[in-house]
């Protein structure tokens, strides 16, 4: 049984190893995300930080599994991840014919990428990182106001998601060495469900406008940035042991600061 | 190996691997699942599996907070008053800080006594950056951190059963209990097999 298991895995383990290749970002003390954070007028530091150069596949999340049985499908609670976890695949430990080992590992919960993450010694990026990921295109650090990258972004959100997905690694990199932000899943961040919490009411007249606390307000009116706006809508839609067809993951991970 | 042998001894690892030894496993969709190590307002660690036996009231604050939180603390003492004495005494509450950087053990111990808190039902829970997500997640508790230090955030109270399953919820704040909510808590401090009571007249 055992020689069994090794022959079935190590092959998938030895391409998995290959993957969390990590890609260095600078970040920025003044970054100008889409989410007009009024308590900061518009602007976000972001540390620099560590991501992962693609998204998990499917075998890279088969190994986590096989090493941390309490997230196989069937065994991960219920709480943590709903019916469709990993249902995509052949078995609790087996991919099947359909799903290809290089494909971006979909169907897994806000809880199940945080704790491969955690696995890696990393978190899931939070959206200010994945944020300042994604401006980038081949050429340029951030490319955003050019049309063609909003275009491209659309053109992805007008493809059908019934066609399989392509493995990861295939796009073009951008000019840091990142692929597949834009164009193959949606991915989930750390801070998925904080991002559209407004604090506007605080009447206290009202029960219906006691929902929030505290000062400052997030405001979203930058029409041209829709294309991430419909992004961010989309994760703040999401509980975080949701799971769907098109949603994966990578890593990131902060730079262990080196004295000189 | 022997079908009803096996479960039984899973059941025997389980509970020689744990320091408290629990009965039975959590169901699948309890929040009790969350393995993240919490302290209470004497620093005390503790386990959300550990809170398991009691129907509780849950909820998240922050002790800095000028608007809403306070509230929070009202809103459940306003169920606590609801209650009858009997029925005070099956309930548990806790309530989570979102705030770890700035409410250690002392800031929750503050309020505690500065709110006349009962230490036989209440505890104020603290634990790290990483837990507090974990933990907002499985209730569904939505919250931002402002540069100035307060935070944006869905305020509820949730229901609990013993098994830490969410019963109920309710967004509605103030001294005076959501009547749908306050039947559900009602409900799961009804004893077993029994009837709920009508509601009792002081």
């Amino acid at each position: 049984m055992r020689a069994l298991w090794s022959m079935v895995l190590l092959p998938m383990l030895g391409s998995a190893a290959q993957s969390p290749a990590w890609v260095q970002l600078p970040g920025s003390d003044s970054f100008e995300s889409v989410l007009n954070y009024e308590d900061s007028a518009g602007k976000v530091s972001v540390a620099p930080f560590e991501l992962m150069a693609l998204p998990v596949t499917n075998a890279d999340f088969l190994a986590f599994v096989i090493a941390h049985p309490q997230w196989q499908r069937g065994a991960a609670p219920r709480v943590f991840a709903e019916q469709r976890y990993l249902q995509h695949w052949a078995g609790a430990l087996e991919l099947g014919a359909a799903t290809l080992p290089r494909q971006p590992v979909t169907q897994v919960s806000w809880f199940a990428a945080q704790a491969y993450c955690e696995a890696q010694g990393a978190h899931l990026p939070t959206w200010s990182e994945w944020e300042f990921s994604a401006a980038a295109d081949a050429t340029r650090a951030d490319a955003r106001s050019d049309p063609t990258w909003r275009e491209r972004i659309l053109s992805w959100y007008a493809k059908p998601s019934r066609e399989a997905l392509v493995e990861v690694g295939k796009s073009t990199p951008d000019v840091n060495g990142v692929y597949d932000l834009h164009g193959l899943v949606w991915e989930w961040v750390e801070d998925y469900a904080a991002m559209l919490v407004s604090g506007d009411n605080r009447q206290q007249s009202d029960p219906d406008l006691l929902q929030f606390c505290g000062a400052g307000a997030i405001a979203t009116d930058d029409r041209e940035n829709y294309a991430v706006l419909m992004r961010i809508a989309m994760l703040s839609s999401l509980e975080a042991d949701d799971t769907t067809v098109n949603l994966g993951f990578r890593c990131a991970r902060n730079i262990e600061r080196v004295m000189p | 190996m022997n079908q009803l042998l096996r479960p039984a001894l899973l059941l025997f690892a389980f509970a020689a691997t744990s320091v408290f030894a629990t009965p039975a496993a959590l169901p699948a969709d309890s929040i009790y699942q969350l393995e993240s190590t919490f302290s209470d307002q004497y620093g005390k660690q503790f386990q959300l599996a550990e809170r398991r036996g009691k129907p509780q009231l849950v909820a998240m604050f922050y002790t800095s907070c000028k608007y809403v939180c306070p509230l929070i603390i009202d809103s459940v003492k306003g169920v606590e008053h609801a209650l009858t004495e009997s029925e005070r005494s099956g309930l548990a509450i806790l309530l989570v800080s979102m705030d770890p950087a700035r409410d250690d053990t002392a800031a929750l111990r503050s309020v505690f006594d500065k709110r006349k808190l009962n230490p036989t039902r209440w505890t104020l829970a603290r634990a790290d950056v990483a837990a507090i997500r974990k933990f907002a997640a499985v209730l569904g508790v939505r919250y931002r951190a402002l540069i100035d230090g307060e935070f944006n955030h869905t305020s509820a109270l949730f229901l609990l059963d013993a098994e830490g399953r969410k019963l109920a919820s309710s967004a509605r704040l103030g001294a005076i209990p959501d009547a749908a909510f306050l039947a559900a808590v009602r409900a799961a401090l009804a004893p077993p097999g029994r009837e709920l009571k009508k509601p009792a007249t002081h």
